[in-house]
């Protein structure tokens, strides 16, 4: 997934969880960069019709820019599940997250054909807790268990 | 979330390689699936697609070898092959089945060319040397390019 896509993905989970403008501050804080780079990108994104940036106010996603960072939260919800479901990995979140910006979405396809997901995704996705909302009920009974 | 480089470690350059074993994994049983229950394909697809799950049989072997001097385990194939059965209904006509074939060449080619230039953004040290790493990558992904010619070709001619 491309740098665009990922800040796409944080602006749309931001606003999630804000429920209105995404403040570039919290943008920056959940991808682990500077203000000054979030601020620069999503000038980039912006100027590409994919935000609308007003200062005091924050960032608000257009159609476009909605659509794209939707299929990139799907393409991390597909990762996530991967991870969890066919290499059993414990960390599936912290590995996710690192392995992301290299899985491209047509890996992620391919990927997805060999996991069992829910039609309703991504909208399953908790943005407080950086995980699908399926994927955690799943994990706790999966605990539950042993 | 972050915008680090995702190949900064040996254990994250080993998650990435078994990502790679299980798109060889899916393309090794999906094209041996096709060859040996698919009733439309002539002897020309058959031979085809058996290849193909052979040359992928290989590329998950040599990952593989390169996992293991990284020092971290792979999953077995038969796991794997078992989740492509339960999850895959195969295609019955040629179009589908050579189309399938396409889209898998296509994506192992597009997931080498991503892993080689992150490796090539990173700047850590790895078990396996670099160099040797990335020549085994950069072969796998003309292989993969070459797969996906040879299928293109084949669509053509049956066009």
């Amino acid at each position: 997934m491309n740098t665009a896509n990922q800040y796409l993905k944080a602006i749309y989970l931001v606003q999630e969880m804000e429920n209105g403008p995404a403040s570039t501050g919290a943008v920056a804080e959940l991808l682990d960069v500077s203000p000054a780079s979030a601020n620069e990108m999503i000038g980039k994104l912006e100027g590409d019709g994919l935000c609308q940036h007003e200062k005091y106010k924050g960032v608000d996603l257009t159609a476009e820019g909605i659509s794209r960072a939707r299929d990139a939260l799907q393409n991390y919800c597909i990762i996530e599940r991967f991870l969890f479901e066919v290499l059993a990995v414990e960390e599936f979140r912290a590995e996710a997250r690192q392995l992301e910006p290299v899985i491209d979405e047509t890996v992620a396809e391919r990927l997805d054909t060999i996991i069992d997901r829910e039609p309703q995704c991504p909208d399953c996705f908790d943005p407080e807790t950086d995980v699908c909302a399926l994927l955690a009920f799943e994990l706790d009974a999966e605990q539950a268990d042993l | 979330m972050s915008l680090q480089s995702p190949v900064s470690s040996d254990h994250q350059l080993a998650r990435l390689l078994q990502i790679g074993i299980v798109l060889e994994e899916v393309v090794e049983a999906r094209a041996a699936k096709h060859a040996a229950e698919s009733e439309e394909l002539d002897d020309e697809l058959r031979a085809f697609l058996t290849e193909a799950a052979a040359e992928s049989a290989t590329h998950r072997k040599r990952l593989e070898a390169l996992v293991e001097r990284l020092d971290a385990e792979t999953i077995p194939f038969d796991e794997i092959k078992t989740l492509v059965e339960q999850q895959y209904e195969a295609e019955q006509d040629f179009d589908g089945v050579l189309y399938d074939q396409l889209c898998n060449e296509e994506t192992a080619y597009k997931f080498y060319d991503d892993l080689i230039a992150a490796i090539e953004r990173s700047d850590a040290t790895f078990s396996v040397d670099r160099e040797e790493l990335l020549a085994a990558l950069e072969a796998l992904r003309e292989e993969e390019a070459q797969g996906v010619e040879e299928v293109t070709t084949l669509m053509e001619r049956r066009e």
